[in-house]
């Protein structure tokens, strides 16, 4: 049982990261490219916080509920770092797609095979 | 032929990942560090939401640095989008569709003050709850949200968001400096106030005080990204 | 974990793999952003049966409206379908 679970959700993470690489290298399109961007995010914090879970641990909330009881707490780093790369994520994502629209603005097209001045 | 190519090589590195993965068993008890911060942030710091307390003290640094890179973005996104406002007459294409029908119209206004409340709650209770500033500012922003797609003439006061953000950030620097000057050991970010009992809404000391700024601040910050974005000139004549 | 927490687990992770395979190959870009969403929406599931409520919150506020609709406002500015010229 733990092996398919250890199997199933690191496979699943991983899996979702090669979509997302796979659709930042194969697609023309600017705006699919930052959906493959958006899509590996994803994938990452999963794994992260898979790597934290901790067999019948709780949140690592002292509420008055686990007060004065022997409770095992699963690991709160992972937590507090994947928070951050939400944000960030986010906050990367909204950056990317105002380029997009500036550069749709100037070339009048968001496929990078027919934006000349990306073309190397 | 390029995509096989693509496929295959993503194929052998996904496998090779997952076999790193498998190593570490899912579930396994392998804490180091975190023992520390859940033994001290019950007892020294009084704060039930060990999340909140690495967040905010033991890791009260990056968190700054986060707000940074999110005010950075926002001014970022406003340089790249908003630059020779005068040159362009067309209208935005937000603004110039057909008006969010009454039940949109009247669902958003009975649902904003709700959303506030719950924003504020989400950040007020950070330490003590699931939750803190950043959620709370993500929620404070979806309200906002909600406003700027259902009323055509609806306008975000950049003057006031932009004081709202200055003074959050104000507020958590000298916070952070106030540990230097006043705290028992010296260094930045560190609680100089009376920590209170565990599970009480005063307990934490600066934390409570911290994510309550950052709260503010990141909901500025994510409505004045919307806002820009909501705010697009029409596309086409441009240099 | 018991029964029912594994069975909406491995439900999450399928829904999950199942809207990134579609918003990775959908043309018409507004479909792609809903499976993004959707990916969001099935992670914030997975992230509180992990027992990481912090994480499932900010998940659900920020992967499922904001960055949805920052999508959708990027997309009405420029153009719908992937192989339009």
């Amino acid at each position: 049982m733990n092996q398919l679970l250890t199997y199933s959700v690191y496979g699943t993470a991983i899996l979702v990261m090669m979509i997302g690489i796979y659709a930042m290298l194969t697609k023309k399109n600017l705006i699919k490219i930052v959906i493959g961007m958006s899509i590996l995010d994803s994938g990452f914090n999963l794994l992260l916080i898979a790597l934290g879970y901790i067999k019948g641990g709780t949140a690592p909330i002292f509420s008055p509920a686990v007060e004065g009881k022997d409770v095992i707490m699963v690991d709160p780093i992972p937590q507090a770092l994947v928070l951050t790369a939400i944000v960030i994520g986010f906050g990367v994502t909204a950056v990317a797609l105002s380029l997009v629209i500036r550069l749709y603005r100037k070339h009048n097209t968001i496929k990078i095979d027919e934006i000349k001045t990306l073309r190397w | 032929m390029r995509k096989l190519v693509i496929l295959s090589l993503l194929l052998v590195l996904g496998y090779f990942l997952l076999n790193t993965f498998a190593g570490a068993e899912f579930g396994k008890d392998r804490k180091v560090l975190a023992n520390y911060y859940l033994e001290k942030s019950p007892s020294e710091l009084q704060v039930a939401n060990t999340v909140t307390a690495i967040v905010v003290n033991f890791r009260g640094f990056d968190t700054l640095g986060e707000v940074t890179v999110l005010f950075l973005a926002a001014t970022g996104m406003g340089t790249i989008l908003l630059r020779r406002r005068s040159k362009h007459t067309g209208l935005n294409p937000m603004r110039t569709s057909p008006e969010a029908s009454k039940i949109v119209q009247a669902a958003g206004k009975l649902l904003f003050p709700a959303i506030m409340i719950l924003g504020a709650y989400v950040f007020i209770h950070g330490h003590l709850t699931p939750g803190g500033g950043f959620q709370g500012g993500a929620i404070i922003a979806t309200g906002f949200l909600l406003l700027l797609i259902s009323y055509r003439q609806f306008k975000v006061e950049h003057k006031y968001v932009t004081w709202i953000e200055s003074l959050a950030g104000l507020t958590f620097v000298s916070i952070g400096l106030l540990g230097i000057v006043l705290g028992p050991h010296n260094s930045f970010l560190e609680n100089f106030l009376n920590v209170g009992t565990l599970n009480e809404l005063t307990s934490g000391g600066v934390i409570a005080l911290v994510y309550i700024a950052v709260g503010f601040k990141v909901a500025a910050e994510l409505t004045g990204i919307l806002d820009t974005l909501v705010n697009i000139r029409e596309t086409g004549d441009i240099d | 974990m018991d029964a029912i927490s594994l069975l909406l687990l491995f439900f999450s992770l399928i829904i999950m793999i199942g809207a990134a395979v579609y918003a990775a190959i959908m043309k018409d870009l507004i479909f792609a952003t809903i499976g993004t969403s959707l990916i969001s929406l099935s992670l914030s599931v997975i992230f509180y049966l992990l027992h990481a409520p912090d994480v499932a919150l900010t998940e659900a506020a920020i992967g499922v409206a904001l960055s949805t609709i920052v999508f959708i406002i990027a997309i009405r500015n420029t153009k719908r379908y992937e192989d339009e010229k």
